[in-house]
């Protein structure tokens, strides 16, 4: 299976082929022309139904470092405003010879779905509060790049913040167990999931308690409209219990790195500036975001099944 | 090794050969303040850097830059078989208007050193690339010919050409 939709599919064998990949594209988005020929010609469409920055915009900064050609979707000037169905328009740009979907959409599970309407890869930006495989990839890359070749076992990642509606808590919560890190969740009650009995975590309601032994501080983004649906009494007092400050950072381990995924609520989660956190891996993470999906673009598109060309590797799949 | 395996050079012939391949380079480029020895990973990185010490041992007044290279990302089979990047790139100088030496263990059909020459304007525009390999086997599929050769070794397109410090061997497959 080429598709790359969650972190459990993908498996610890192929996420550490993946990361090894990623040195590599390192190596090439530091040339004095960051470009390699590796996908010429095969067609990349980013089909962003739910809004992004730094996914989409990674995806294609990283498609095009492989000499794909890429197309972008966009909902707000397509005919999805005329009531076309989501199945009707990956059928029609299937159509149209395309040998990858970058999808992001609000509902869990599309990624799956869109499987039996292409034959095309597809590649989870991003479905629901579900999971963010990639996202999770350049946090574990980020995190092995600043271990220097020690291992992941044994370290202790904290995540703060809304866990209940975090496709990034829930990918990241699986990528770091697989590597033997143990996990501990911050949150309110109220931001939590129902019930997290079958992840491999430890679930506290006090930061404080615990950032002390943080090795990996990894700050959620508040999602503001929550508040509407009376899940925090004020955003003052989720701020105060648990935001980033001055004094939080004091306490935390001088070797431990603290990494948000993005966008940033400053004054909300973040009452710092991240380029004054000593440990801030923030804009490392961005930048590894690039080569994470150089790495998984070349191996969904490359890692053929050893056949003559690519009408028949569609064919046998 | 397989059993079949013949010995086309010893390891004294290798030596000699890397010997000489020095000799010719610094001879024709002995204008150039620098040469750029550039590895192709895995098989010509040993062998750059034998041929980097030689060179220098030779001219002590020749500048040599030592560097690697993997051409996995800029081959043109590459939706035809699984891609194993080998070791990563290393090339941590400029290579733009210098005189660069590609270093391969075998020639043959000539695609790898077709990928390499592409890769390789990613880091600058070269005045001019060199071409040298310790076994030239034939078979070329592209107009690509190498400046300074180890030894010509006719073979057949099944046979197989390996090269390790102790010499070339060749495993003719019919015979084993």
């Amino acid at each position: 299976m080429r598709h790359v939709r969650s972190i459990q599919e993908l498996g610890s064998e192929r996420i550490s082929r993946l990361l090894d990949l990623t040195d590599h594209m390192v190596e090439i988005s530091a040339r004095a022309v960051p470009k390699v020929t590796a996908l010429r010609g095969k067609t990349i469409v980013s089909l962003f139904l739910e809004d992004s920055t730094r996914t989409r915009l990674s995806f294609e900064t990283a498609a095009k470092r492989l000499s794909a050609d890429t197309m972008t979707f966009s909902v707000s000037s397509s005919s999805v405003n005329k009531g076309e169905s989501l199945r009707d328009t990956i059928e029609t740009i299937t159509d149209m010879g395309v040998d990858a979907f970058v999808v992001r959409h609000k509902s869990a599970g599309v990624p799956w779905q869109m499987t039996q309407w292409t034959d095309a890869v597809v590649i989870n930006a991003g479905d629901g509060a579900h999971q963010h495989p990639t996202q999770a990839l350049l946090d574990l890359y980020t995190v092995r790049q600043s271990l220097q070749g020690r291992s992941m076992e044994g370290l202790h990642v904290v995540v703060v913040g809304d866990i209940r509606h975090s496709r990034v808590a829930r990918s990241n919560v699986e990528a770091f167990s697989m590597q033997g890190a143990l996990v501990t969740l911050v949150a309110p009650s109220t931001l939590l999931p129902s019930s997290c009995d079958h992840w491999p975590v430890r679930v506290v309601h006090d930061l404080d308690a615990v950032i002390g032994s943080a090795d990996v501080l990894y700050m959620l983004r508040l999602q503001t409209e929550r508040m509407a649906q009376g899940l925090l009494p004020a955003i003052s007092e989720y701020s105060s219990l648990f935001g980033l400050t001055s004094s939080r950072v004091d306490r935390l381990k001088s070797s431990a790195v603290v990494m948000h995924p993005g966008p940033m609520n400053r004054g909300v989660e973040m009452l710092v500036d991240p380029r004054e956190v000593p440990g801030s891996l923030i804009h490392q993470q961005v930048t590894n975001g690039v080569s994470v999906r150089m790495a998984v673009l070349f191996d969904a598109l490359t890692q053929g099944e050893g056949v003559e060309g690519d009408s028949a590797m569609k064919g046998a799949m | 090794m397989g059993s079949g395996a013949q010995a086309s050079m010893s390891g004294a012939d290798l030596t000699r050969a890397v010997g000489r391949i020095a000799h010719e380079i610094v001879e024709r480029n002995h204008s150039a303040e620098v040469v750029c020895v550039v590895g192709m990973q895995r098989g010509g990185v040993w062998i750059a850097e034998q041929l980097a010490q030689r060179i220098v041992a030779i001219d002590p007044a020749m500048r040599v830059e030592l560097g690697s290279l993997d051409v996995s990302m800029y081959r043109d089979d590459i939706s035809l078989r699984p891609v194993i990047p080998g070791a990563i790139t290393n090339i941590s100088f400029d290579v733009t208007d210098r005189v660069v030496i590609l270093v391969d263990d075998v020639l043959y059909t000539g695609r790898t050193v077709r990928a390499a020459l592409e890769a390789l304007n990613t880091f600058g525009r070269p005045r001019g690339v060199q071409l040298a390999v310790l076994v030239d086997r034939g078979h070329r599929e592209l107009p690509i010919r190498p400046d300074f050769v180890g030894k010509n070794l006719p073979t057949h397109l099944s046979d197989e050409v390996e090269v390790t410090v102790d010499g070339v061997f060749v495993t003719k497959e019919r015979q084993a």
